[in-house]
């Protein structure tokens, strides 16, 4: 009980820093006579927040299983173009294009996770090798934007219920549906056993292969939802719009903006919605306020480590606290980074 | 679009969610007139496009009309447009959706761009731009459009794409507003926009350095390609037009992807120069052209024939090494017209449908002439920028003040 | 605890020593470096030439010393990814603050080096007493320091640094014999490399790699693991500094150069057989690692691979060489742990351990350790 209010509390301060920023975009767009809560300001942000929140609880997987995704950016474009190209303007071809689409993905998901587990390579090594493998496949396959997506499917990325796209809430649908995998299957469990200690876990006769593997193919799919995504809002498929928003370091920001540990083995999917919206509404206050672009990434630079700052005193607090009470904890579980905190076996004890 | 919605509906998971939108959609967002827009054919494989590479070369020869000492008004072979629906009094909002400023030749038009504005302001014929910049992403870029069209209050928007067959939807909801549109740089695979304004293209760009370097070497001569980064509609066309006169002329070419990236073009063409001799550089762009010279000075070559851009590194190299050279322009000035565009525009008067405007090289002849014109301006200025008519020239420029 | 330098793996003698170079991981990279610079030679004999050597060389001191000053930050299991920024922050305030004027050459180089200083301080401090990851970190002084300096400047230099600075990476003493000429930029490489060294086989170095190891352990035994890591994080940032000096002088200066430089030192570390996670790996590891990699990519430019190929085959290349290392590893654990205690009887099930297991908190401290002598 007292394990899960803990738990809450790291979100729940994701979602204060939001609020946080959400008051100060509302009050700083005021001085220019907009309304931040207009219609069309919610709509953007919201765009905003779909792209970038597919690709983040994806890598929010891999993150948890101690592992990292950098290939993201071109899973999507690549998704992109096989789905533009199945379709090819045809309305039938929609629901094959997707599901082709999203084998695909699973397939580069699964040579990831192939690589990091069976061939032992670090997830970043992998994960930038098979990205650079992807890239060369692209600018050598493609020239250009190809394909074309029909109106029918358009319409997942241009139309909303009120001002919310539905986009939104495909994603947030899936947010939903990978934490509740998260917690309740023993994937899940597994999961956060491994990447919160691997030896512990393994000892303790958990498969490690399997959920890292699983986290990686998920991280790839949901990059090939996003790229679907893209697809639908520029109708065409592209060999660039993944690398154009470089996903690959945003999406790992906003995870560990939203409390999930990089090192893994603890965080949560809610965490990280959170914390693509606080990217979200940043970009849009600095956009409505005429920022210049170079200013931006100042300032997005500093929202990061301020913002993490803030969150690890807080978990260095807690953890002083865990030291006090199980001393045997800190043996077991010491890491190479002196931030790594002890895997919390609340969440290992799911499983 | 009840067909598209129909279909739409089969999508298992979203179908009811679709269907209830149908009540409720973003009124902004509607489908592309009859099956036009994004239900063409997909792109063709290749970027060369005879018709548009005879058409461009055509244009290289025609005089442009238009006052000579305002390059920026000129325009070629214009088909005049009526604007009189546009017409109205006041001082307006012109909103600006822009690709980005991440290279020298954007953030040097943004500057021009910006005390263009300055004098418009002044006139009282614009009374504020609002810009968003997409930083080079295209579905920034979308977002940025719909939010001007639906909280922007704009009386006009100017678009600069990122890139072509992605921002067409977007222009075309822009269209839709019955607010005058004007593109500019880049194109969209729709013609709704008031007037279109652009250089006169890629194609011309490969032609001009490719006769140039073939009339300066000789049958199985070598040329080094340096490139930006592949897949971007306005370098590819440079590319193709010249791959294809160089091997019609018998010229070797290699090409190179270098991201503009000074010590990688040092590397590749040192390589070059390592496995034998090279008589000639053609870049796409002008980023990177001096350390490509440096190879050869390194090496203890001879200078290659050479055709760069007119960024101000460039041209200053050329003339200190007083090599065979040529800089091809990607008319810079094209960052002023889309704001006099739209004064013309509110004032009802006509503009051409399509605003080329003339985009010729710097040679040996006026080189002495730009450098002179340009002096004190940083190395990553370019020449053809022309902005020496408005108030804040030439401190703006000289300390690129970006706002 | 008990900091050993890896050095240790080539110095048991014999036949083992023989079999140990080969199967060393580091010994690979060798053998491909090797490889690769044979075939280089074959496609193009001049390459063999000392002249040609010496500029080659010339042209991979700036990634060699960039990867030198990564080798330390991940030896101690952390990542700098500013480091890219960094040397475009570098060239472009050489570019900006020296303009034509030789005497400015020495006041600039002071405030370039005071820039590498701070920012190297802000990245370990924020690392080890904000105990933010250096991941997200350097990520944020990354964007903010390319930000900065494109803001400040306008996106582009007032123009290239006078040439007095620039021959510091263009130039060199020529006309000698038998090396023909010898750029100034093997020197600084060859003193960053002698440094490196040396202080890797200080008391600073050897408590770093036991850092990476387990810094837990580390801080009980007294050691100071704040104060050891902003130095590392010093050192790096202020090997970006000397690569920013030497690329302005070898390339020019343009917004775009040092771009990516942050993955190209991480890989180059990487490919000499330093482990991400920390707590092994060598200096000269990484410095091999650097020069394989740049070889690897002047090979292709000898070669006639489709220019947008290039990435892939780095992709694979770079997988195929590490995915070799773990499984070496892994089989060099064998050994021992077949007499060792139960926690090492299960592993050679899984060699997965060796680098993915390293990047999870335990370290496997127990049968990892007994493994790697």
């Amino acid at each position: 009980m007292k394990s899960r209010l803990r738990r809450l509390d790291t979100t729940a301060l994701v979602y204060l820093a939001l609020i946080g920023v959400l008051i100060i975009g509302a009050v700083l767009i005021a001085t220019t006579g907009r309304n931040f809560f207009s219609p069309g300001n919610i709509r953007d942000i919201l765009t905003g927040m779909s792209v970038l929140g597919f690709v983040a609880i994806g890598q929010t997987l891999v993150i948890l299983g101690a592992s990292l995704d950098l290939s993201v950016p071109y899973v999507m474009s690549l998704a992109s173009l096989v789905a533009a190209q199945t379709m090819s303007g045809d309305d039938a071809m929609v629901v094959p294009a997707v599901l082709l689409t999203l084998v695909v993905t699973a397939g580069i998901g699964l040579a990831n996770g192939l690589i990091v587990t069976v061939l032992g390579v670090h997830g970043f090594v992998a994960t930038l090798g098979v990205g650079l493998m992807l890239k060369g496949y692209l600018d050598t396959t493609y020239q250009g934007t190809e394909g074309s997506v029909p109106w029918s499917f358009q319409l997942f990325g241009a139309t909303g219920i009120g001002p919310v796209p539905i986009s939104t809430f495909i994603m947030l649908a899936l947010a939903g549906l990978v934490a509740f995998i998260l917690v309740r299957t023993r994937f899940g469990h597994h999961l956060f056993a491994v990447g919160g200690n691997s030896e512990v876990a393994r000892l303790s006769g958990v498969r490690q292969r399997l959920p890292l593997i699983g986290a990686h193919i998920g991280s790839s799919v949901c990059a090939g939802l996003a790229g679907l995504l893209l697809a639908s809002r520029l109708g065409v498929g592209s060999p660039t719009v993944g690398s154009q928003g470089s996903y690959d370091l945003l999406s790992i920001a906003a995870v560990v903006l939203g409390g999930t540990v990089l090192m893994g083995g603890r965080g949560s999917i809610w965490g990280t919605i959170g914390g693509v919206a606080i990217f979200a509404v940043l970009d849009n206050l600095m956009s409505v306020m005429q920022f210049n672009p170079f200013l931006k990434d100042v300032i997005r630079g500093l929202v990061i480590i301020i913002a993490l700052a803030l969150y690890a005193r807080r978990r260095v607090i807690a953890r002083r606290v865990r030291f006090t009470r199980s001393p045997t904890d800190s043996t077991t579980a010491a890491g190479p980074a002196p931030d790594r905190n002890p895997a919390p076996d609340h969440e290992r004890s799911q499983g | 679009m009840r067909r598209g919605l129909r279909s739409a509906i089969g999508i298992a998971s979203a179908g009811a969610l679709i269907a209830l939108a149908g009540c409720t959609t973003d009124p902004s967002v509607e489908p592309a007139e009859g099956d036009g827009g994004a239900q063409e054919e997909a792109p063709a494989e290749e970027w060369f496009d005879q018709e548009v590479y005879d058409k461009q070369f055509k244009q290289r020869e025609v005089e442009p009309e238009g006052p000579d000492d305002k390059p920026y008004l000129q325009m070629i072979n214009p088909e005049m447009k009526d604007t009189s629906e546009f017409k109205s009094e006041g001082g307006k909002k012109m909103c600006f959706a822009n690709a980005s400023i991440s290279n020298p030749w954007r953030q040097t038009g943004w500057i021009t761009m910006n005390e263009q504005l300055k004098e418009l302001k002044k006139n009282g014929v614009i009374t504020e731009m609002e810009t968003r910049d997409a930083q080079d992403n295209d579905d920034t870029q979308i977002a940025d459009i719909d939010y001007f069209i639906a909280e922007g209050n704009c009386d006009g928007f100017i678009i600069s794409p990122n890139s072509t067959a992605a921002i067409t939807p977007a222009v075309e909801r822009a269209c839709k507003t019955d607010k005058p549109v004007i593109v500019f740089d880049r194109g969209v695979e729709t013609d709704c926009a008031v007037t279109f304004i652009h250089p006169i293209g890629g194609f011309a760009w490969g032609i001009d350095t490719a006769q140039f370097l073939i009339d300066n070497l000789k049958e199985g001569d070598k040329v080094v390609a340096l490139r930006i980064l592949p897949g971007v509609d306005v370098l590819e066309q440079r590319w193709a037009a010249a791959d294809k006169l160089f091997s019609e002329a018998g010229i070797e070419v290699v090409d190179y992807f270098a991201e503009g990236d000074p010590a990688e073009i040092k590397k590749v063409v040192s390589d070059e120069l390592a496995k034998g001799d090279v008589q000639g550089i053609w870049m796409d762009a002008g980023d990177g052209a001096v350390s490509a010279i440096e190879a050869f000075e390194d090496a203890g070559k001879d200078y290659p024939v050479m055709t760069g851009e007119d960024e101000l590194s460039f041209l200053r190299k050329w003339k200190e090494t007083e090599m065979t050279a040529l800089a091809p322009v990607y008319t810079n000035f094209q960052w002023r017209t889309p704001l006099l565009a739209a004064e013309k525009i509110f004032q009802g008067e006509e503009v051409p449908s399509e605003w080329v405007l003339p985009q010729s090289p710097i040679t040996a002849e006026d080189l002495d002439e730009y450098l002179e014109r340009n002096e004190g301006m940083p190395d990553g200025h370019y020449a053809k920028f022309g902005g020496e008519d408005l108030p804040g020239f030439p401190e703006v420029w000289q300390e690129r003040v970006i706002p | 605890m008990n900091p050993r330098t890896p050095e240790t793996h080539l110095g048991d003698g014999g036949l083992r020593r023989l079999l140990g170079r080969a199967a060393d991981p580091r010994g690979a990279v060798v053998v491909l470096l090797i490889a690769i610079l044979i075939a280089i030679v074959v496609l193009n004999p001049g390459f063999a030439e000392p002249g040609a050597l010496m500029r080659f060389i010339q042209r991979v001191s700036p990634v060699a010393i960039v990867a030198i000053g990564q080798y330390f930050v991940i030896v101690s299991g952390e990542f700098d990814l500013s480091m890219g920024a960094v040397v475009t922050a570098q060239v472009m305030t050489a570019g900006h603050l020296i303009g034509e004027d030789d005497s400015k050459t020495v006041p600039v180089l002071i405030i370039m080096l005071i820039i590498g200083i701070v920012v190297g301080i802000v990245n370990g401090l924020a690392t080890t007493l904000l105990r933010v990851p250096s991941f997200i970190v350097t990520l944020g002084t990354m964007l903010l320091i390319h930000g900065a300096v494109m803001w400040w400047t306008g996106g582009a230099a007032t123009g290239n640094p006078a040439e007095s600075f620039r021959q510091l990476g263009r130039g060199g003493f020529e006309g000698l014999p038998i090396l023909d000429l010898l750029p100034y930029a093997v020197l600084i490489l060859l003193a960053v490399i002698v440094f490196g060294v040396w202080i890797s086989r200080r008391p600073f170095g050897r408590t770093l790699v036991a850092i990476g190891d387990n810094a837990e352990a580390v801080a009980f035994a007294g050691a100071n693991v704040w104060r050891t890591k902003t130095l590392a994080f010093v050192l790096s940032s202020l090997s970006a500094t000397v690569a920013g000096v030497l690329l302005a002088g070898y390339a020019g200066v343009h917004p775009s150069v040092g771009q990516g430089y942050e993955f190209t030192a991480i890989t180059a570390v990487v490919l000499g057989g330093v482990v991400l996670g920390g707590g092994r790996g060598t200096v000269v590891g990484a410095l091999i690692g650097a020069f394989t990699l740049e070889s690897l990519f002047t090979l292709l430019n000898f070669t006639s691979v489709p220019a947008t190929m290039r990435d892939a085959i780095q992709g694979a290349i770079i997988i195929a060489a590490v995915a070799y290392s773990g499984v070496v590893f892994a089989k060099k654990r064998k050994r021992p742990a077949a007499s060792a205690n139960t926690t090492s009887a299960n592993e050679p099930r899984d060699p997965s351990t060796t680098s993915a297991g390293e990047s999870s908190p335990i370290q496997l401290t127990g049968g990892d350790g007994a493994a790697r002598e």
